[in-house]
């Protein structure tokens, strides 16, 4: 059992770890990691509404009539988000503002329903937990990689939490803007998903 | 028909509940999120009004009753020795209410200046309203007797481009402030003093 367990929490660390390995959630992940605050932000907001929902969806797996499962889901899914939007809002009110819109969003993420419907729709609460936690972990590790290249290629700093930058690159390095604009995200992740798999490949 | 009574049923018993949970937590978060809102959004408006006071409007914020609404008012002393109250309105933009901070000189019936505060539009479109100075500084120094509408509608004020709808959410929050102010305007007076 336990060993399931973290199996079931360390498949969301490598082998299916969104966005690379499954390719989902693309939206947040593109628009917030300009910084690797921001995708820690975003990553720990959408693990809190994945670790909820698939709890729940899958204490509820059997009440649920098949036919309005996905209502069902959004219902569920909605009220965490905005419980999460809620308590960004009370304590951690600057990193609300910069995620601004994104929260509202984690909704249609289709990773959260994604494993409401391939993962807690058909396992116990235990094992839905895990996953929910492991693809969740998962999320915040890629987003906040994702944003450790674009900040520091494109403002030449790493901020981990509250807003000081923990390490700035050399005097004189001439930051590339445009790692920082929509086209620096799709290129960043382009580059990290063909390193991933280049890996996997061996 | 029976599946059909299950469904409606869970799904009422579904959305009923977490309507009573949201609840329950906007309730709980309401004071602390006021809090924020008043260091993050309020003050630096505030700041931006009155760059320059002999007071502190912050500190000596007062509540005054507006039709049974209760309006937050900030009172500043200009260092030009005149007197300048602000407060909040809200207009409807596209993504939710707009909010904005109107400061108005008592002793002239001139608006100081306007600055959003809280609002969801859209970033780098809607969002202009808050972040790029031109259009709000269109309402400084104008008096209290101007429409601020829209040109379009017979007003005095220049729409962004490609943000019509948060430009007039401005307008709508600006104009109600005029009509909040001419008509508690005793009060307020009253209340500074």
């Amino acid at each position: 059992m336990a060993q399931s367990l973290a199996k079931e929490f360390t498949k969301g660390l490598w082998a299916e770890i969104p966005p690379f390995r499954l390719v989902l959630g693309l939206c947040p992940t593109l628009a917030v990691t300009k910084s690797v605050e921001n995708g820690i932000g975003m990553g720990i907001a959408t693990t809190f509404v994945l670790v909820f929902s698939n709890l729940l969806i899958s204490l509820l797996r059997n009440i649920i009539p098949s036919k309005v499962r996905i209502a069902c889901y959004i219902v569920i899914v909605a009220t965490f988000v905005t419980i999460v939007e809620l308590l960004m809002q009370a304590y951690t009110y600057e990193l609300f503002l910069k995620l601004g819109i994104f929260i509202p969003l984690i909704v249609v993420n289709c990773i959260v329903l994604g494993r409401a419907e391939a993962f807690a729709n058909k396992n116990g609460p235990l094992p839905s937990v895990a996953d929910g936690l492991g693809i969740g972990m998962g999320f915040t590790l890629s987003l906040a990689a994702l944003g450790a290249v674009r900040e520091l290629l494109g403002n030449g700093t790493l901020t981990i939490w509250g807003g000081t930058p923990i390490f700035e690159m050399a005097e004189g390095f001439l930051p590339f803007r445009f790692m920082l604009e929509a086209p620096g995200a799709f290129i960043g992740l382009g580059l990290m998903l063909c390193l991933m798999n280049l890996i996997g490949k061996k | 028909m029976r599946e059909m009574i299950n469904m409606v049923v869970v799904l009422t018993v579904l959305t009923a509940l977490s309507g009573g949970l949201l609840a329950t937590v906007k309730a709980k978060t309401e004071v602390q999120i006021e809090n924020q809102v008043l260091k993050f959004q309020k003050a630096p408006a505030i700041k931006g009004i009155f760059p320059e006071t002999t007071n502190d409007p912050l500190a000596e914020r007062f509540m005054i009753d507006n039709e049974g609404v209760p309006l937050q008012v900030f009172p500043g002393k200009l260092s030009d020795g005149s007197k300048a109250v602000a407060f909040e309105t809200k207009g409807t933009g596209f993504g939710g209410a707009v909010g904005l901070m109107v400061g108005i000189n008592v002793d002239t019936d001139t608006i100081v200046e306007v600055r959003v505060t809280t609002h969801s539009e859209t970033p780098g479109i809607g969002s202009r309203a808050k972040d790029d100075p031109s259009f709000a500084s269109q309402f400084s120094g104008k008096g209290l007797d101007t429409n601020f509408s829209m040109k379009a509608d017979g007003g005095a004020v220049d729409a962004m481009s490609g943000a019509t709808v948060t430009s007039k959410a401005v307008s709508v929050a600006a104009n109600q402030a005029k009509e909040i102010y001419q008509k508690l305007k005793p009060e307020i007076v009253k209340q500074m003093n």
